[in-house]
């Protein structure tokens, strides 16, 4: 059997509906708020600040520090369990790597910027949802930044390439699955996040990341309407 | 010049990885890279062309400490040489003894009769190495050790709207309200009034010009809610300092 209708409805290369806003934590330096469909992502970003404890601090260059965190009312009715685990560490991780090319963080030696990601609500995509949100959050901190990072999963379902995948459609059981998550920065023209799950074919893996750039450059139009609206509204 | 060239209009607010102008007629500058033929945003704020000059000012972040800033720092350790200050920025500076006063300190004496921990003072960063180690000095009009009075924090880049052209939003403020206002260019600022009313009129005050900061006609603005709250505001053209104590 061939996947010829989504089971969402949308077309193959449709995003999910996506909502994006900007400066949602009134105590962080830089925050914002990203949903792609049922996945919702905060990011908070402290700093710089002084870094402790002292043997962390790097004389050349300042430090990034993202940490992912689902919370335990946040899957679909099994709670998650709160805390550090394998796998946020890994996310954590990977959002550090694909934040990192586009921030310049040589004007802040021996110091960090801290940033806090946290999803209230989850449905596949979690980690592009979380560098989507990171990346609005640190511009809105006034961090030097070469680009904004935009971030989508694309993926074959059963044969048919198919951009952001929700949880439904990672969960299908009918044929194969692969989940492609990245993050793509457009002015460098460089995945700086390329994961996957699963197994695909050469052909459709090319088809699945033209078609993930696509949608990350749409996202990225998302983010930049999100931070000029900011300052939009308040000028009238 | 070619206009075409340009991408954007002056005052526009920008985001990081915006193109700004194609070709090599413009010159990068503060919050700007060059990128093949582009010259490219690298940081939120409002965009400014200066002739060939695009730059860009920033409307968030936290405070980077400059030479020659005047801001309002804590007293948050005490060391052999000298003083370590809170600058609400990521670096500590260092406020040595003989740039903190004049008097003849002998060997053990207590630095706290001069800052204690926890004092705020008034002082000027006069030099930030390539580590941004900050060091401070007393020496200079208005710089001293705050007694009494509030303090509250701004975001350091809309420290320039408090204080106005040549310090005309800040002297509006004084005036209406009878307080002593010292803005620091880290967004510390200390208020002292008469009473605590005027006080918090001018912590009001100071929130709303935070809040609107880039609004045009901003002190027409100010001058109207001064006058809701029944204060005689006045907007005239001064000639002070506009760092510092305006």
């Amino acid at each position: 059997m061939v996947y010829k209708k989504r089971l969402d409805g949308r077309k193959f290369d449709e995003l999910r509906e996506i909502e994006a806003k900007v400066g949602v934590i009134q105590n962080a330096t830089g925050s914002a708020y990203f949903r792609i469909g049922k996945t919702v992502a905060y990011a908070a970003v402290y700093g710089p600040r002084e870094l402790y404890p002292r043997f962390m601090q790097d004389p050349k260059k300042g430090l990034l520090r993202c940490n992912y965190n689902m919370l335990p009312f946040s899957g679909s009715g099994e709670r998650v369990r709160p805390g550090p685990s394998r796998r946020s560490r890994e996310i954590s991780l990977v959002t550090d790597k694909a934040l990192l090319p586009v921030v310049d963080l040589e004007q802040f030696p021996n110091s960090v910027v801290d940033v806090f990601i946290e999803l209230p609500q989850t449905d596949a995509g979690s980690r592009c949802a979380g560098i989507c949100a990171a990346s609005m959050a640190l511009a809105d901190a006034g961090i030097i930044m070469k680009d904004l990072v935009g971030a989508v999963s694309a993926g074959v379902v059963d044969g048919q390439v198919v951009l952001d995948l929700n949880y439904d459609e990672e969960a299908y059981e009918e044929g194969d699955v692969a989940d492609i998550p990245v993050a793509y920065i457009p002015s460098l023209d460089k995945f700086s996040l390329l994961q996957m799950d699963g197994k695909v074919k050469k052909e459709d893996l090319v088809k699945a990341l033209e078609m993930a750039k696509k949608g990350a450059m749409h996202i990225i139009e998302v983010q930049k309407k999100a931070l000029k609206s900011k300052f939009e509204v308040s000028r009238k | 010049m070619d206009k075409t060239n340009l991408k954007i209009n002056d005052k526009d607010v920008v985001v990081p990885g915006e193109i700004l102008a194609e070709g090599m007629d413009y010159l990068p500058s503060q919050g700007t890279y060059r990128k093949d033929n582009h010259v490219i945003a690298s940081m939120l704020g409002l965009a400014r062309i200066e002739g060939k000059v695009i730059k860009i000012i920033p409307l968030s972040g936290n405070y980077l400490p400059k030479r020659g800033d005047v801001i309002v720092g804590k007293v948050a350790d005490i060391n052999f040489s000298g003083w370590s200050v809170e600058t609400n920025s990521a670096y500590a500076a260092m406020l040595s003894m003989k740039d903190a006063t004049s008097d003849y300190i002998r060997r053990g004496e207590d630095l706290t009769k001069y800052f204690n921990i926890g004092d705020y003072i008034v002082t000027k960063i006069y030099n930030v190495t390539s580590q941004n180690l900050i060091d401070l000095t007393m020496k200079g009009p208005g710089l001293r050790k705050l007694t009494t009075g509030r303090i509250m924090k701004v975001a350091s880049p809309k420290v320039p709207r408090i204080i106005g052209k040549q310090g005309s939003m800040v002297s509006m403020i004084k005036k209406a309200t009878n307080c002593n206002i010292i803005v620091g260019q880290n967004g510390v600022v200390w208020i002292k009034g008469l009473n605590p009313e005027d006080e918090l009129i001018t912590v009001e005050t100071i929130k709303k010009i935070e809040d609107e900061s880039h609004v045009s006609g901003l002190t027409g603005i100010i001058q109207k809610f001064l006058e809701s709250k029944g204060r005689k505001a006045v907007l005239e053209t001064v000639t002070e300092e506009t760092t510092g104590e305006a």
